[in-house]
Order: C-alpha cells, then sequence, then structure tokens
C-alpha cells in the first residue's frame, strides 16, 4: 500500500518515476509516433485512456482475481480498451488513426500500462490508482511532447501543422527518418540523467 | 520475386528494430553480450515464425469469416501469450539443449512487441499465407541481425570513453540511430 500524499502520487509519474526518462518503458511508441506533434499527442490520450480505465477496472476487482492468472487477466482487461481506443480512433479521427498505423493496437504490450497494473493498481484502491494512472500517464505525455516537438520543428519547421521556421531554414530531414527518433531519445536521456545527477548532489 | 522482395525488406528495409521501433526493450537489454544477444535472437525467430502461421490462421479462418475483426487485438494478444507457453513445454521436453540455449528469454518474449507488432501488420499488408511465413522468418532474421550487430558495438563501447551521462541507455539510443541511418541505405535495393 502506498502511503504517499495525494499531490506527491501525481507529482512522481511527472518526473521521479518518469515511465520514458527514468523507468525507459514504453520507448517503442514513444520513438514510433513521435514524427509529428499531433501524432504524439494522439498516442498520449490513447495510452492515457488505457491506462486510467484499466487501473480503475483492475484495483476494484483485484480481490476477485487469483494470483496464478493475474497477468492473463489484465492482459484482458487492458485489450478490451484498446480496442475501444482503437475503433474510435478509427471512427472520428480517421487520418491520425491512419498515420499511427499499426501502432494503436499495439498499446495492448505498452509495457508502461501492464507495469503500473502489476506494480500499483493490484495493491491499492482506485482513487490512489487512479491518481496514480494520471501521474504516470502525464509523464508520458511530457515525454512524447518534447521529443516530437523536437522532431517536428528541426524536421519539417512547423509546429502542429502551423510553419514557425522563417524561410531561411533548411529542415533536417533525419529527424523524420527513424535515426532521427533514436538520436534524439539518446541525447534526452543523457540530459535527463545529467539534471538528476546535478540535483542530487546539492 | 515478389517473395524476394517480401523477404529482404523484412530483413533489411524495414528492420523490425531499426524501422518499426518494435522488440526495443530486449533491443537494449539483451545486447551486452553477442553471445546472450545471438540466443535471444534465435528464440525472437522462432516464435515470430510459429506466430505468422498462427495468427494468420486465426486471422483468415475465424476473424474475417465471421466479421469478427474488431477482436483482433483481444485475441492475437490471448493467442501469443498461451503460444509461448507452449513453445515453451514443447523445447523442455523434445529439446533439452535448446531449451538450456532459449530458456530464460522465452517467457521475455510474451512482452516482447514486436511479436504483436508482427501478426498486426501481416494482418494490415493482407498477406497470403506463404508471405506471412516468409514475412514472419525475414522478421525474426532481421531482428536477430541488428540485435547482434548491436552486441558486438557495445562490447567494444565498453572500452570506450563515453559521456557519464550517456552511458547504457543513452549511448546505446545513440549507436541504433546511426545504424538505422546506415540500415536506411537499404532502401535502395528494392526500387
Amino acid at each position: 500500500m502506498s502511503t504517499k500524499s495525494i499531490g506527491a502520487e501525481y507529482l512522481k509519474g511527472l518526473w521521479d518515476e518518469n515511465p520514458v526518462f527514468r523507468q525507459l518503458l514504453g520507448m517503442c511508441p514513444t520513438l514510433a509516433v513521435t514524427g509529428t506533434v499531433i501524432t504524439g499527442l494522439a498516442m498520449g490520450l490513447a495510452t492515457t485512456f488505457v491506462l486510467i480505465f484499466s487501473s480503475l477496472v483492475v484495483s476494484s476487482i483485484k480481490k476477485l482475481i487469483p494470483a496464478q492468472v493475474r497477468i492473463a487477466s489484465y492482459i484482458v482487461v487492458i485489450a478490451s480498451f484498446v480496442t475501444i481506443a482503437d475503433q474510435f480512433l478509427k471512427a472520428y479521427f480517421y487520418p491520425i488513426s491512419k498515420a499511427m498505423g499499426p501502432y494503436v493496437p499495439l498499446i495492448v504490450v505498452n509495457c508502461i500500462i501492464l507495469g503500473r497494473q502489476e506494480a500499483f493498481a493490484s495493491k491499492n484502491s482506485a482513487g490512489r490508482s487512479l491518481i496514480d494512472a494520471l501521474g504516470m500517464s502525464s509523464g508520458f505525455i511530457l515525454a512524447l511532447l518534447v521529443l516530437s516537438t523536437i522532431r517536428e520543428i528541426l524536421g519539417a519547421g512547423t509546429f502542429l501543422g502551423y510553419q514557425i521556421m522563417g524561410a531561411w531554414f533548411k529542415p533536417w530531414t533525419i529527424m523524420i527518418l527513424p535515426a532521427g527518433a533514436f538520436l534524439t531519445l539518446g541525447v534526452l536521456l543523457g540530459i535527463a540523467l545529467a539534471i538528476e545527477r546535478k540535483t542530487m548532489r546539492n | 520475386m515478389e517473395l524476394v522482395a517480401i523477404f529482404i525488406s523484412a530483413v533489411l528495409v524495414q528492420n523490425f528494430v531499426l524501422f518499426y521501433f518494435l522488440g526495443i526493450c530486449p533491443f537494449l537489454g539483451v545486447s551486452k553480450k553477442i553471445d546472450s544477444a545471438f540466443s535471444m535472437g534465435l528464440a525472437v525467430t522462432f516464435v515470430m515464425s510459429i506466430t505468422a502461421v498462427v495468427s494468420w490462421l486465426i486471422n483468415n479462418l475465424i476473424l474475417i469469416p465471421y466479421s469478427l475483426e474488431y477482436l483482433q487485438i483481444v485475441s492475437f494478444i490471448l493467442v501469443i501469450a498461451s503460444l509461448v507457453q507452449l513453445v515453451e513445454m514443447f523445447i523442455r521436453k523434445i529439446s533439452p539443449p535448446l531449451y538450456q540455449a532459449l530458456g530464460i528469454y522465452l517467457p521475455l518474449i510474451t512482452t516482447n512487441c514486436a511479436i504483436m507488432g508482427l501478426a498486426l501488420i501481416a494482418s494490415l499488408n493482407e498477406y497470403g499465407f506463404v508471405e506471412t511465413v516468409i514475412f514472419g522468418f525475414g522478421s525474426g532474421l532481421g531482428f536477430t541481425l541488428a540485435i547482434i550487430l548491436m552486441a558486438g558495438i557495445r562490447e567494444q563501447l565498453d572500452l570506450a570513453d563515453v559521456p557519464e551521462p550517456l552511458k547504457g541507455a543513452g549511448i546505446a539510443l545513440i549507436v541504433a540511430g546511426i545504424m538505422a541511418l546506415a540500415f536506411n541505405g537499404f532502401i535502395g535495393m528494392l526500387t
């Protein structure tokens, strides 16, 4: 059982236990859909939806699930909410869903979600799990936004599709390519660790 | 010719790790030594080939004929999870030496997004049966190639002077980026 205050429970997901920068979880979607800010944001919101509702359901029915089959049960719960998110995106935001390809259904294997069920929702109350899920998703969205903003501005000179760099700017094609995703995230991880070291010393 | 193109594309051009960003966790986690990288690659290739066959059968014999495509995510993930368990029990019974080599890597594969990605991408591309099998096997080989190359580079990196905060995952991702750039050159092979 977690005994943190509600505020601390939420804030830990933003930095101390940030899923991408500190725990290195959910790397696949982080790299794959951050070519533009809009797909990064859509992935963040879809993952938030799945994480919040899975955490609520798992923490509410935790006493009914036998320990031996808990992982399988979590996966079924998660897969159901991923299906809802996938169908919703297909129905109302078809171009975005098309641009994200297989990565919306792949939320089901995003280790952030299964990790939070096993590490948190299965041991804490529904209210606390909701706060934890909100914190973790905010941390995930933060990471996606930082990465996709850098990649879209440098790679296309745009932000959310609007031109923001002047005519002098020559887009760096590499940032749109898969290589740009790896390089940017690698450098960001280094920066995150350097900041952490610095604050630890003080 | 079509099949050769699918194979080359799966191994080199649309490499699972360096193009689709799938299977990043084992790619970063099990790439410190060439030996273990090779075993992991072998285990992934094995499971991918079987998954390709089974997911094609489920998709084309059950889900599509009965218009149940919306159950794709739930059914694929359950089938993959149980399949890995079955494969593990089967190998332990049939070939203890192979089990020794793959043993600890098999359970890790259940949560490997590359396996689920394979099933989904094969169904998105609407491959026929033979194409799916070639695609599954080729993707596994592509993963093996990427992880062995990575392990080889990382063994050398141990001796290099890497800035403190970049040690570990940071430098591994930057190396992967340079590899992705090199693999980008293979695009010319298909045009």
